[in-house]
Parts: structure tokens; C-alpha cells; sequence
């Protein structure tokens, strides 16, 4: 900087500006992530140690049980079926990704009204869930739904999806299939873009085609791609709610609830006044996320430094 | 949504035929503004709701009604957070252990003076859903009964009569069956339903005192003997095929459909049922109504009839005008033109009000007034703690569809009961 004047003559927040503009445009964010993210994180986690119907005041309310609530949890069977719902979705929606790498490979050529078929293919993912939630709920009637009709065709059938208690999450996961592929897809056909083409030159000089190409030079370009889409479909996963409420609303017989439905029903529905347990909810679905997020900002902090190097 | 009323509004929505200026004279003095909020978000309540508001404005031309009308579901969770911070002063709910939340944690205002003052004369047979620890919490202003709403021309095709007893139920359902329909439609996906069902099973078997009893916590659901002999009155229906397939998919709404088109012949629903059957296209000639018959002769009839029902939060600021207005929601000419065929279609809670002349509303009064001398109760998830209902309703739903599994559920509802009542 050639216009730096004598430091001695410049005031306190010209010397310092350089640490303190960051800091001002970083403190609306802090603040507000600290209001409503850190604060009630550790709220629940006090919350989790009463018995609170979360009317009137909690020091007055509220009655002290220490970890009755994680107690009562480690016998609950409806927590168990939610954790374990919660196993099912993690695993199968990570389906969405090698999906929408196909779908993103498929796309990813030059023909005409390709851009036509991409927002096509993309279409899922703008529409609200609730519009999905809906859409599969019809799919999946009993009687007049299109699937069972599919599979009248072939004297299948007819089969109950979403009133089976052993199918209906598979069948709910299906639906949030449908979305988050789409999404998935435009990570990948973004990352597609930043694939570089001499690499690709050099491959096929090299003699590599088809899956060996896909493997060893494709995949290791779209490593952030596929970064950013694992982090977005396991916290899609984990925060998965407003399917299940369209579409089962937990039944039948609570088979579909996750965690955070159930957390939501036993704390906040029409019947749930159970703050402190609905909150001993939420911290385990915490815990769980933070070994996730825990992960992706290690391996986010163990790139940026490899790349200062 | 916030729905300001001015008097200027008066105009538009006055449908009462009350006249306003009679009232007017007497209690004028009230001032300020009366900040009410209803769950009353359906049309036909939606205008009365709105009406009663509006000529309430009126009728105290120095007070200002504030009126909001919150979606009836939504409200079912939001109010907690409307009592809490800046509390309207006149809120909907509804009765008997609904209340509890909200007594327990002081958010009701206790209105036992109010009831005690004569403010609510002919309401003598209905105070005992508002009441709780021995003190009033609110008012009714509307119920409804409950009851077997059937197929009139499939039951005269079929040459059956209305069923008195539980024998002559299961020979009608086995003739229904027979024709190729289902007896019962049911939609049991958000549970409440199936709650109805046990409601009338367990009183006709057992009797009206002994449903309280459980719904107080006081009988175990594993041990007594007369919730398995409930159980096993339901599994007969469940085992001859009486309901539809699927219910645990449907809502209520959705199960309607089968009873339009004939495929099955009766729904064991509330009387908000008949508008939506009407509309349907069905007409008077089609549809009746029938007392859920008796099962044990040797117990009276208890009947389901949910209560509706304004409350004064504690934290209400113009008290004066909200018990004004309790006062006049119940007196017997508002309850008689609000539960007319042209307001809500159901029955008056002022025994001074006269009934509307509708089939089904006089036929309930009828059946509530002379023959429910069992007792009346409000509903499964009324009378039972908001917890257990929940985790109750659940099992029923589950009862229904895998019968089986009853040895399971009871279980799990008796770990439920020791948990919940302590």
C-alpha cells in the first residue's frame, strides 16, 4: 500500500483496521448464531435435566430430575424405533449420490434442450416437500394410488405402503429420494464444469475409457463435489421431518417417527407437553449430528491447510 | 391474521336476530378493547364466531372487540404460546382434561366466583366438564353427541333395522358383509378416531364409571378384566372383516367416500359428520342416525359428547368485559340462534335454549336428555391426560390393524399408566 502515511500520525481504528472490519462484519453473525444456535443448544441440554410442560415458568414449573429423562429414554421402545429409523435414512438416503452422479453424467452433454432436461431433472428439489410429501402419498393409496395400479398390470399387488409399519419409512424415504438426487445432480454437474479437460485428453491418451476414466480421473476432480453433497444428505437425512409428518404423521403406530419427530410430538404437538423429555430428545439427535459435523469440519480444516502449503 | 372489528363491520355480519340495544342499556360501562381468540376457523363457525363479535362491539359502543381466528388445528399447539406472553383476554378450548396443562400451570383464570354469581344459569348439567380441583376454568359454549351415522337406503335394501343390541348389531354387520359391503368406514391415520370406538365399546361393556376410572389411571390395563372383555367386543367386528382396509391411511375425511358410495354402511363419527355427508350429495332420505347399541344390559348408556369452550387467561387484561362476554355467549338466545341450523348445527349448552329443528341435532338431543343416564363423557382424548391419550390411541390403531398384538399393547399402555399418573 503506497498511500500509508506515517502510522504515527493515524488514529487508534485506522491502525487497527485491518483486525477490526472483520470483526464488525463477522458480529451480526456471531451474534445472531449465538442467540439462536450455541445459547439453546445448551438450554436444551438444561432443559433435558426437568420436568417441565413448557407453560409458565421453568424455575417455578420445572421439577428437577437429573437424568430420569436419558433413564427413561434407554427403555422408551418408541425412542428405539425412531433411533433406528434414523439408522435406515442416514444409510439409504445416501443413495441420492451416486444417483445424482449418474443423472449428472448422463447431463452432461452438448445436444439440443439440454438445458431444458437439466431443470427438468432439477424440478424435484425446487418444490416445496410438503408438495412431495403429497405427490407420494397419492402415489402410494391403496386403491387408487398409481403404483398399485403399476403393479396391477403385472397381477402384483396390491400392496399398502404407507400403512405397512415395516414398509412405510422405506416408502417415505423413497419420496425424499426424489429431491435430494436432484440436488445431489447439481452438485455434480457444477463440479463437471471444473473437470479439467487436458487431464482428460491425457487419460484417454493413456488408454483409459469408461469405468477406469470415471474412477481415476473423473471422481478424484469432483472430490469437493462430493464433499458438499455428503454433508447436505446426511444432515438432510438427520433433519428429515416434514415428509413423515405429510405422509404418516409417525404411524402407523409410530413406525416412521425419527427423532426429530418424536421430539417434536413429545414436546410441542397437540398432545405433547414433555419439554424435558422432548429436549433429552434433541440433545441425543445432537450428539449423533456432532460426530458428523465434527467430521466434515475436520477434513474442511485439514484441506485449507494442505492447500496453505 | 388479525381481524379488526368495527362496529362498521356490525352491518355485514349480524345474522342473529338478538336485539343488541337491550343488552346495551344495562352494561354499557364496559370500556377499552376485549382482545378474544378463536379456533373457530371452519365457515359456518367462522361466521357465527364473527357475528357474536361483532354484535358484542355493539352492544358496548365504548368497547372494542379485537378478534383473531386462528386454523383450529394450529391453535392446538399454539395456544400454549398465546396464554404465556401477552395473554388475549377470551381464548376457545375445550373441556374437561384438555384443561389440565393449562389449570395446572395457572394460565386458566379461575372464573368458580362467576359460576358461583349466577352468571350462567341453565348450565347447571354442563358444569361439571368445566370443573377441575373443585373450581370452574371457563364456559361451554357448544357439544355435539356421537353416534352411528348409517345408510338409511342400504338398511332398507337390505330390509335391517336399527340395532338395539350388540347381537343385532353383528347379525346387521353380517348381512352388510354379506352384500358385499363393509359395515364401518374409518380413517385412523391422525388415531382419534379409533378412540371413539373404545369409547362406546368399553362404556357398553363395562359401563360409564368404569371408562372414568381408567381415564383417571385408577384400573390397569393389563390386569382388569373388563378392559380385555372391551377388547375382545371389538375383535369380534375386527375379526368378521366389519371394517374397511387400509383405515390407518386414511383421516377421517378421506373415509368418508366409502360410506357416499355405498361401500360401507355406517360411520361411528360425531354430528359435525352430517354436513359433510349432505354436501356429498347424500340426502336426508339416505342418511339417519342410531344410539351405539347396548352390550352388557346390566350398565346404563354413557354417551361421547366433546364440549367446546371460551376461557379467561389469567393474564387477561380487560376481565370485566371478558366475563361480560362469557355471560353472554351462554345466555339461552345466543346459544339458541349460534347452535341453529343457520350457525353451528349443534346442541345449546343452556337447558333455556331451544334445540334446532334438524333430524339429527333433535334426535341427539333426544338420545343425550333421556337416555345417557349412564353418564356423559367428552372423549378419549379429552378425558384422558394429554399423554396418555397419545400413547393410547396409538395402541388402539395398532389393535385394529393387527389384532394380535393386543398382549403387547396393553403392556406397553400399563407402563405407560404407572409412568403418567404417578
Amino acid at each position: 500500500m503506497t498511500i500509508a502515511t506515517d502510522p504515527e500520525t493515524q488514529g487508534w481504528f485506522q491502525r487497527n483496521r485491518m483486525i477490526i472490519t472483520p470483526l464488525m462484519f463477522l458480529l451480526p453473525g456471531v451474534l445472531f448464531f449465538a442467540i439462536y444456535v450455541i445459547i439453546p443448544i445448551f438450554q436444551s441440554f438444561y432443559i433435558s435435566t426437568y420436568e417441565w410442560n413448557g407453560l409458565g415458568d421453568l424455575s417455578e414449573q420445572g421439577e428437577f430430575v437429573g437424568l430420569d429423562n436419558y433413564r427413561e429414554l434407554m427403555t422408551d421402545r418408541a425412542f428405539e424405533v425412531s433411533l433406528w429409523n434414523n439408522v435406515k435414512w442416514l444409510a439409504l438416503y445416501l443413495l441420492a449420490i451416486p444417483g445424482g452422479l449418474f443423472i449428472a453424467l448422463f447431463l452432461n452433454q452438448t445436444i439440443v434442450g439440454i438445458r431444458l432436461y437439466k431443470s427438468l431433472f432439477f424440478f424435484p428439489f425446487v418444490i416445496s416437500q410438503v408438495v412431495v410429501g403429497l405427490v407420494f402419498s397419492w402415489f402410494y393409496l391403496p386403491r387408487e394410488g398409481l403404483l398399485n395400479g403399476f403393479l396391477g398390470l403385472f397381477g402384483a399387488g396390491p400392496v399398502n405402503v404407507l400403512g405397512d409399519p415395516t414398509l412405510a419409512t422405506y416408502g417415505i424415504i423413497a419420496a425424499g429420494l426424489w429431491p435430494q438426487t436432484a440436488y445431489c445432480m447439481i452438485l455434480y454437474l457444477t463440479g463437471l464444469n471444473a473437470v479439467d479437460p487436458e487431464q482428460i485428453e491425457a487419460a484417454r491418451l493413456d488408454g483409459a475409457r469408461g469405468r477406469r476414466m470415471l474412477w481415476h480421473v473423473i471422481l478424484p476432480q469432483l472430490r469437493p463435489a462430493t464433499f458438499i453433497a455428503f454433508v447436505v444428505t446426511i444432515i438432510g437425512a438427520l433433519r428429515s421431518f416434514d415428509l413423515i409428518s405429510i405422509m404418516t404423521n409417525g404411524g402407523p403406530f409410530g413406525s416412521t417417527r425419527v427423532l426429530s419427530f418424536y421430539m417434536f410430538e413429545k414436546a410441542l404437538s397437540e398432545y405433547g407437553f414433555r419439554m424435558g423429555y422432548g429436549s433429552a430428545i434433541a440433545v441425543i439427535l445432537f450428539l449423533i449430528m456432532l460426530v458428523f459435523i465434527g467430521y466434515f469440519l475436520w477434513s474442511m480444516w485439514r484441506d485449507e491447510r494442505d492447500a496453505r502449503r | 391474521m388479525l381481524k379488526k372489528l368495527t362496529s362498521a363491520a356490525v352491518a355485514l355480519t349480524m345474522t342473529t336476530g338478538l336485539s343488541g340495544p337491550a343488552f346495551a342499556e344495562a352494561h354499557s360501562e364496559l370500556e377499552g378493547t376485549l382482545r378474544i381468540i378463536s379456533d373457530m376457523s371452519n365457515p359456518a363457525p367462522r361466521a357465527v364466531m364473527e357475528g357474536m363479535a361483532a354484535e358484542f362491539d355493539a352492544m358496548h359502543p365504548n368497547l372494542t372487540v379485537e378478534l383473531d381466528i386462528v386454523d383450529r388445528e394450529a391453535w392446538k399447539s399454539q395456544i400454549r404460546n398465546a396464554l404465556s406472553a401477552n395473554p388475549p383476554d377470551v381464548v376457545n378450548w375445550y373441556a374437561a382434561n384438555r384443561m389440565e396443562p393449562y389449570v395446572d400451570s395457572g394460565l386458566f383464570m379461575d372464573i368458580t366466583d362467576w359460576w358461583d354469581a349466577g352468571d350462567y344459569e341453565g348450565l347447571e348439567s354442563v358444569k361439571g366438564a368445566m370443573t377441575m380441583d373443585g373450581k370452574q376454568w371457563g364456559i361451554p359454549y357448544t357439544y355435539y353427541q356421537w353416534g352411528v351415522y348409517y345408510r338409511e337406503d342400504i338398511f332398507n335394501e337390505l330390509g335391517l333395522e336399527e340395532p338395539e343390541t350388540f347381537e343385532q348389531e353383528i347379525a346387521n354387520c353380517q348381512a352388510i358383509l354379506d352384500s358385499g359391503r363393509k359395515c364401518y368406514t374409518i380413517g385412523t391415520k391422525f388415531l382419534w378416531t379409533a378412540g371413539g370406538w373404545f369409547d362406546y365399546l368399553n362404556m357398553r361393556t363395562n359401563g360409564f364409571d368404569h371408562h372414568m376410572a381408567l381415564a383417571r389411571g385408577e384400573l390397569s390395563w393389563t390386569e382388569d378384566e373388563g378392559v380385555r372383555q372391551t377388547f375382545e367386543n371389538w375383535r369380534t367386528l375386527i375379526d368378521m372383516g366389519a371394517f374397511i382396509d387400509d383405515h390407518q391411511t386414511y383421516s377421517w375425511q378421506e373415509a368418508l367416500p366409502f360410506m357416499v358410495n355405498g361401500e360401507a354402511a355406517a360411520y361411528l363419527m360425531g354430528n359435525f359428520v352430517v354436513p359433510q355427508l349432505r354436501d356429498a350429495g347424500l340426502g336426508d332420505d339416505q342418511i339417519d342416525f342410531y344410539q351405539f347399541p347396548a352390550i352388557n344390559p346390566d350398565v346404563a348408556m354413557g354417551e361421547d359428547a366433546p364440549t367446546d369452550t371460551f376461557h379467561v387467561a389469567s393474564g387477561a387484561q380487560n376481565v370485566e368485559a371478558a366475563r361480560e362476554f362469557l355471560k353472554y355467549v351462554t345466555s339461552a338466545e345466543v346459544q339458541t340462534e349460534i347452535n341453529g341450523p343457520d350457525g353451528l348445527g349443534q346442541l345449546p349448552v343452556n337447558a333455556n335454549a331451544s334445540v334446532a329443528d334438524d333430524e339429527f341435532i333433535q334426535q341427539g338431543f333426544t338420545m343425550l336428555s333421556e337416555n345417557a343416564t349412564g353418564g356423559i363423557a367428552q372423549f378419549f382424548d379429552r378425558d384422558f391426560p394429554a399423554e396418555m391419550a397419545s400413547i393410547g390411541m396409538e395402541g388402539l390403531q395398532e389393535f385394529m390393524v393387527f389384532p394380535d398384538n393386543l398382549d403387547d399393547i396393553l403392556a406397553r399402555l400399563e407402563s405407560a399408566r404407572e409412568r403418567i399418573y404417578e
